[in-house]
């Protein structure tokens, strides 16, 4: 059992989702004393919860276990989600699995391949860099880069993140990564070199994955089962090194399969006192609190408030929801490449984000201020049964399998294309489906704007050149959501593919504009903080986990009175927004 | 001994699974592999304690370590809900019918069994594929799922009998505690 000072508490802090969001907030406040319950929704395949918190030992290279059978689920037979483009395809075109992270102990960042990005500069300040878009609401960020670099700092120490300074177009940083990078995987050298063949300029992608032995964890041995799987051996490091430190200070009680069915209030509306769940059992119980930390997602955080009518003078719960475009260029190469070994993505390049003369010209002819794309991984995939379920049934299979075509000898760029807010893209309740419990299942309504289709139209004859220059005999652009007339729809479906679910309860400084506060509370139950995704105003171009965990650091620490000091550029760090060549983007 | 499917039924869905995936060169057709173990395996899941919907881990033994894939991990009470759903079907239970009916692979797999008829094992290729053809399209795709799962998963699912379906295709299926080497990792 764990104790406050008040006996009419049960914990400091009740944190909602045991995620890298929720993992962060349990590791920093009980670092500073608090006592916290972490409830999840989702059953516990990470960690013993009994000292010393080993690993339970269910991750393993195993693919039908975690991709064909929704270890990690959620499982969308009870836990069904809904889409829809807009509200003329009705209430819903698709139940289903819908970007459906994983609802277990240590939610997205277990499964995660664990690619650990900062975002840029600009990326906090997009609409005064660059200007608003017609449809869109493209905003600042209330902070800088320059107030976040110190909380990216301890984001890649306390999840232990590989990487080099070898980035041109990186943000400034304050110090060294902790590790260098692992092993380049065979295909990422030939990408890489093509790249740099084209102008580009790629990069050893930071991963949270450690390339030598970290914080009690052991060095990563290549064995391939890395995006879509827990670590065997435990070398990544979120959410597993957060949750560990958190659970061994005694101060911390994690409860999985816990569902949260309310937040509890005051009586005057104007605090919480805590959340009421219900067990394994169905057994409705409540967890009394100071502070309610939400960390559920950028998809259940907003369900949640939407059930009970929390938070939402501003009715922006839930809108602006934001994926990131997804534009995945595939090519085919007469060797195996054995991208069954190693990380998932090696590799990567960022030149679509700062764009140069061509994407200007671009945008301009498509009638837009500007565009922006996204990182690019450099990746390859070794699962047989997914590649076998590609081919179809018939004589040929075998042999198709052994060429190989889509698994090793297949190598791919997928580019994080960065995917503006707009107020019609949303998570809302869907009023006829529910799930297992008897809830309003949550309901996706997403179209992508121009922005996001031009800018991806803009990349791809790019990347399938690079792909044909390291070797490819052929290669084929396909986007998740299709773009208007994608024959591939029918493969990828017309849902967002994207596990980067962002922006539903927006962090701003005007409550009529905004969800959260500044300093991430909900502007109408101050004691009530939102620490995952669903706070971010804009989507960046980058993989979204390094700035969900700086993000709740820096939220806690606020919390805690214990905030860390913004550092500033090494003289001549900082840059403005500027074309790739350094001139201005005009 | 299969655990769900009768003797007859048993050959049956492995010829079924031999049709859609055939043997091809040094790949072994999904029945030949042992896919029909694989299947009943899996519609026989929860004659078992843990059920056997996910196997242990974290290592196989092959490539060192304990082995611990056959210590099946044990189910929370949702998760073993939406696997006897799918397994099962809702069968009227109104705690499984939250959004209406649920059919269950039990079902799709005897319905399509009739379907096909007593005398499939004694029809030649060509009319078993006729047969086949004109069976339910729900049972044609998951009984094609359920091939390449049986071929290429591990085989302490039932299938892949003596890693043949990944001997055919080079893949080397679970490597750890060894792993492979920055060099195998880097090198062509």
């Amino acid at each position: 059992m764990i104790a406050t000072a008040d006996p009419t508490l049960d914990c400091d802090a009740v944190i909602v989702g045991s995620g890298p969001s929720g993992a962060t907030a349990a590791d920093l406040l009980t670092a500073h004393g608090w006592t916290v319950v972490v409830l999840e929704k989702g059953a516990n395949h990470l960690i013993d919860l009994e000292p010393p918190h080993g690993p339970l030992g269910h991750s393993s290279n195993d693919e039908l276990k975690s991709i064909q059978r929704h270890l990690l689920g959620p499982d969308p037979l009870v836990e069904p989600r809904t889409f829809r483009r807009t509200e003329a395809d009705g209430d819903h075109l698709f139940v289903g699995h819908v970007n459906s992270l994983p609802s277990t102990v240590g939610g997205g960042g277990f499964h995660a391949d664990a690619k650990l990005p900062r975002f840029r500069e600009d990326d906090f300040r997009l609409r005064s860099a660059l200007g608003p878009h017609e449809g869109a609401d493209v905003v600042d960020w209330p902070f800088a880069y320059a107030d976040l670099e110190p909380y990216y700092a301890e984001a890649e120490r306390l999840i232990g993140v590989a990487g080099e300074e070898t980035n041109p177009f990186a943000a400034w940083r304050s110090g060294s990564f902790p590790m260098p990078p692992g092993a380049d995987m065979f295909g990422a050298t030939l990408s890489m070199a093509a790249a740099e063949r084209a102008g580009l300029h790629p990069y050893r992608c930071p991963t949270g994955v450690n390339s030598v032995p970290y914080d009690g964890r052991p060095a990563c041995n290549n064995c391939g089962f890395c995006g879509g799987y827990g670590c065997p051996i435990e070398a990544k490091g979120d959410p597993v090194a957060l949750l560990r430190r958190a659970l061994l200070t005694g101060r911390c009680q994690l409860r999985a399969e816990s569902y949260v069915t309310a937040i509890t209030m005051a009586a005057d509306g104007r605090r919480a006192t805590g959340v009421r769940y219900l067990d394994d059992q169905r057994q409705e119980l409540e967890v009394r609190a100071a502070h309610v930390v939400l960390a559920a997602g950028a998809f259940e955080t907003p369900r949640l408030l939407l059930r009970q009518a929390l938070g939402n003078s501003s009715g922006l719960v839930g809108r602006n929801l934001m994926y990131h475009f997804q534009t995945m260029t595939v090519g085919s190469f007469p060797m195996p490449l054995h991208a069954s070994r190693g990380r998932c993505v090696t590799g990567a390049h960022d030149d679509h984000i700062v764009g140069n003369d061509a994407s200007a010209a671009a945008a301009r002819d498509a009638g837009l201020p500007w565009i922006r794309g996204g990182l690019v991984e450099h990746g390859g995939a070794g699962e047989p049964v997914r590649e076998a379920q590609y081919y179809g049934p018939g004589t040929h299979h075998g042999a198709a399998m052994r060429r190989s075509t889509l698994r090793d000898r297949m190598w791919a760029f997928t580019m994080q294309g960065e995917d503006l807010a707009q107020p019609t893209n949303r998570i809302d309740l869907d009023p006829q489906v529910r799930d297992a419990f008897g809830y309003p299942a949550g309901r996706v309504t997403y179209n992508p704007h121009p922005h996001e289709l031009v800018a991806s139209a803009h990349a791809a004859p790019i990347l399938e050149a690079v792909l044909r220059d390291a070797g490819a005999e052929w290669a084929h652009t396909s986007t998740s959501p299709p773009a208007p007339g994608d024959r591939s729809a029918a493969v990828l479906g017309q849902a967002p593919a994207s596990y980067h679910v962002m922006g539903t309860t927006r962090m701003g400084p005007d409550p009529a504009t905004s969800v959260v506060n500044p300093e991430g509370r909900l502007w109408n139950v101050e004691n009530v903080l939102v620490v995952d995704s669903s706070v971010f105003p804009t989507s960046a171009g980058y993989n979204p986990t390094l700035t969900i965990v700086a993000t709740a650091s820096r939220t806690v620490r606020l919390l805690l009175g214990a905030p860390l000091d913004a550092t500033a550029p090494q003289p001549g760090g900082e840059r403005p927004p500027a074309l790739a060549d350094g001139r201005p983007i005009t | 001994m299969p655990v769900w499917l009768s003797a007859d039924e048993h050959r049956v869905v492995g010829a079924v699974l031999d049709l859609l995936v055939p043997r091809n060169g040094p790949s072994p057709g999904a029945g030949e592999a042992g896919g029909a173990d694989y299947v009943d395996g899996l519609l026989g899941a929860f004659s078992f304690d843990p059920p056997h919907i996910w196997a242990g881990g974290p290592f196989s033994g092959r490539n060192g370590g304990e082995a611990s894939f056959e210590k099946w991990i044990p189910m929370g009470a949702l998760e073993e809900l939406a696997w006897r759903m799918r397994i099962e079907g809702s069968q009227g239970d109104p705690e499984r019918e939250f959004n209406g009916p649920v059919l269950g692979w039990q079902q799709v797999y005897g319905e399509g069994l009739v379907a096909l008829g007593d005398d499939f094992l004694g029809l030649d290729e060509a009319a078993r594929v006729q047969r086949l053809a004109g069976t339910d399209e729900a049972f044609r795709e998951l009984a094609f799922t359920h091939a390449c799962e049986a071929l290429y998963g591990d085989p302490v699912y039932g299938g892949n009998h003596d890693r043949s379906g990944w001997h055919g295709i080079g893949f080397a299926g679970d490597v750890q505690p060894r792993g492979w080497t920055d060099v195998e990792v880097e090198q062509p």
